[in-house]
């Protein structure tokens, strides 16, 4: 089903692809937010530019952008797959639980801030490119892989990533000499069952975007994980 | 020890007389105060453990317990009180941040004691609430502001999705982790039987209450814990939590000691990884940021559902509420900052935040100067203790109240102010399974509907006695107060007049 969104609000448009079946084409999407919100059962495909908050609360729906997407794509998404042909704004999949999100370039500011896992469920946010400051913050499970792909020389992460970091796992393609990390985090070199893990994400990505796998792992990768799952512990005392 | 020794806060005084040493005191304590000394054939206790949170004293079969405020005090100094002296010892021993639970104990003025309700005499006569109809039900949402007709001139009569409530008194956000399955399961019960709601606060939602979702608030904070599509779907409406009044401008740690079991389970992360809310949602920066997230939940509730939108009291709730209510939010929640915290740095408890009196007065009185005040309800919150207390903030503009510490003290809290510890000897604020059994949510919802019913019935009473018989007539309705003792900045901002006057 073709939903042509040129006259659509963002209501109207998220009416008409819960009716819409299994699978739905959004042509001429103008920035309309929050769409497929909550939504499972559907693959969409959208064409165009959809606004922020776009498969927020995502809970089994597809969803692929031929374009790029804007802020908080993903926020709080439970499952599912966003695939984005381009960038991605600020904040994506703020606090994300499940699923995947695949960038085929940049990411903005936030991303992956607060991503969690639990039990089956192990987020996945690969950004092809570069990703901005404050990647990870709070990050309590799920893995964050950034690729740095046609940086030309630019930092592959902004400043400030992992924060707070308390669970999950980063993966960056590079020796992470430039990076300043805070103290609560350990950077290793990429083993090579660390590059096993590596290599699922790097084909998925690849066959997503078609890059030259080969190509893509042939490069130094990085492996930041928390020392502790309770960063704050010794904080407090009863009062 | 030596130069970090405190001399225990309390003395346990144990009457050798009628103790018959069966040990009962021993059992009860989780703090392992009492023990029996098979030597010398008596009970004795480790009184510098003790937290006087009076579950031995109720339990003694032969009351042979209390529990008193030592006398071992520092030399006086109204400067450099005891409490701030052995605070800083606590500090230097440790490094830590102090931290404490439930509300602010500080002698800060309440103001609902220096407001006085009207009554009727002679000319306006009362209503006997036993003999006449007396209506307490309220409706907490949008309302419309003008009526509206389609293109044929009929009535329209759609509205945006309300909240029944019996009496506009609500349980207020408590998340499964700070308080035990047992506590939310008397409160998801009692709110279903009072018709009136419960609400989750930020631990997600229990799988076996999901039955009780009509009456249940489902909470969206800035850790996002347990928040999915099927919790969303559950709950009678979604609240927003920005802020808290009794730490306002932090977040929240549940340390890994709590994330166990079915809290880790409902919370959707692993046993032991601490909890971390941050505090600020990290997509909110802005009004237009916080529209965002209210519709984001309201595209992906079908707009089924009211979003509240829950801020603590600070200094400019007025400008703050009138965004918020043009934010798209159906009701706007403000936490006082007497509030009880499930764990708080008692150096913002004490010191961060305005009273709710003042910010509900003041936001009642803004969002009707901007005429947007049809387009949310006000919840109050933030130690309301008392059946007059909710009259007193519906006159100052409030659709409901919100009460948290009432509720835990009909469910057996001492306000011992130790929920941070995790042993809290009442089955409340614990997750330990020998604990928790205490609480008996039989016995927990029916005190509660108890309370709750006792309440409706003063309610009636007073609105009864102003001659009003609906309580919609009472809200906002500020020529029924007057204040004593108060300034007259403090009379402008509640905007009510003197006693006398």
């Amino acid at each position: 089903m073709v939903i042509n969104a040129k006259d659509l609000d963002y209501r109207k448009l998220n009416e008409a692809l819960r009716s819409a079946g299994q699978s739905a084409t959004v042509t001429g999407c103008l920035g309309q937010r929050f769409i497929c919100a909550g939504m499972s059962g559907i693959s969409v495909s959208i064409e165009g530019v959809p606004g922020n908050a776009l498969g927020a609360y995502l809970n089994g729906a597809e969803i692929t952008v031929k374009g790029n997407a804007q802020d908080a794509a993903g926020d709080t998404m439970n499952n599912g797959r966003i695939i984005v042909h381009g960038n991605i704004g600020d904040a994506a999949g703020y606090a994300m639980r499940g699923g995947c999100i695949y960038v085929k370039g940049d990411a903005g500011y936030r991303a992956g801030i607060h991503m969690k896992e639990y039990r089956e469920k192990v987020p996945v946010m690969v950004i092809g490119g570069c990703a901005g400051s404050f990647l990870g913050e709070y990050q309590a499970g799920g893995v964050i892989v950034v690729l740095g792909l046609g940086t030309k020389g630019r930092r592959i992460v902004g400043n400030f990533p992992c924060t707070g970091m308390h669970g999950g796992k980063m993966i960056l393609r590079s020796s992470c000499d430039d990076i300043r990390f805070p103290k609560q985090v350990s950077i290793r070199q990429a083993s090579d069952d660390d590059l096993a893990e590596i290599e699922n994400y790097v084909s998925e990505y690849c066959r997503l975007f078609g890059k030259d796998r080969n190509e893509v792992m042939d490069a130094r990768f990085s492996v930041i994980t928390p020392d502790s799952k309770n960063p704050y512990k010794q904080l407090y005392v009863a009062n | 020890m030596g130069i970090e020794f405190i001399y225990p806060e309390f003395e346990v005084v144990r009457d050798r007389d009628r103790c018959i040493a069966c040990r009962v005191c021993e059992r009860q304590c989780s703090n392992e105060v009492h023990s029996y000394s098979p030597v010398r054939g008596v009970m004795i206790s480790d009184e510098s453990k003790c937290v006087n949170c009076q579950r031995c004293v109720s339990l003694c079969p032969t009351r042979a317990l209390k529990i008193v405020k030592s006398n071992c005090r520092l030399r006086e100094n109204a400067n450099w009180q005891d409490e701030t002296v052995k605070e800083i010892y606590k500090q230097a021993n440790s490094g830590g941040v102090l931290l404490s639970s439930m509300g602010n104990p500080k002698p800060l003025p309440v103001y609902w004691d220096k407001i006085l309700i009207n009554a009727s005499q002679v000319t306006n006569p009362p209503i006997d609430p036993l003999r006449e109809p007396m209506e307490t039900k309220v409706f907490l949402g949008k309302k419309p502001s003008a009526v509206r007709r389609d293109s044929e001139g009929k009535l329209d009569f759609s509205i945006s999705p309300q909240i029944e409530l019996a009496m506009p008194v609500m349980f207020s956000a408590m998340s499964y982790g700070s308080i035990s399955y047992n506590a939310h399961a008397s409160l998801a019960r009692a709110a279903t039987e009072l018709g009136i709601l419960y609400n989750t606060g930020e631990g997600g939602l229990h799988e076996d209450f999901y039955k009780y979702g009509s009456n249940t608030i489902v909470q969206v904070a800035s850790g996002r814990f347990g928040v999915h599509e099927d919790y969303l779907e559950a709950g009678a409406a979604i609240e927003i939590k920005m802020g808290q009044g009794a730490k306002p401008g932090i977040g929240g740690h549940l340390p890994g000691t709590k994330i166990v079991g079915d809290v880790s389970r409902t919370r959707m992360i692993p046993e032991g990884s601490d909890a971390i809310s941050p505090a600020p949602h990290h997509d909110i920066y802005s009004i237009e940021d916080l529209r965002q997230l209210v519709y984001s939940l309201k595209e992906a509730t079908e707009y089924k559902k009211p979003v509240i939108v829950k801020v603590a009291a600070v200094h400019n709730i007025a400008a703050i509420a009138s965004g918020i209510a043009r934010s798209g939010a159906d009701i706007i929640a403000i936490d006082g900052f007497r509030g009880g915290p499930g764990a708080a740095p008692p150096r913002l408890r004490d010191n961060v935040g305005i009273p709710i009196e003042l910010a509900l007065a003041s936001v009642d009185q803004r969002l009707r100067d901007e005429g947007i005040r049809n387009n949310v309800s006000l919840v109050a919150g933030g130690s309301i203790r008392s059946a007059s207390d909710v009259i007193k903030a519906v006159a100052l503009g409030a659709d409901a109240c919100y009460i948290a510490t009432a509720a835990l003290l009909a469910l057996g809290c001492h306000l011992c102010r130790t929920c941070q510890s995790g042993k809290c000897n009442w089955g409340i604020a614990t997750q330990r399974p020998d604990l928790v059994k205490r609480l008996n949510p039989d016995i927990g919802s029916e005190r509660l509907i108890n309370l709750m019913s006792a309440w409706r019935h003063e309610i009636m009473e007073i609105m009864g006695g102003m001659g009003i018989n609906s309580i919609e007539a009472l809200r906002g309705n500020r020529l029924m107060l007057r204040g004593v003792g108060l300034n007259e900045k403090e009379l402008g901002i509640l905007g009510i007049s003197h006693a006398g006057e």
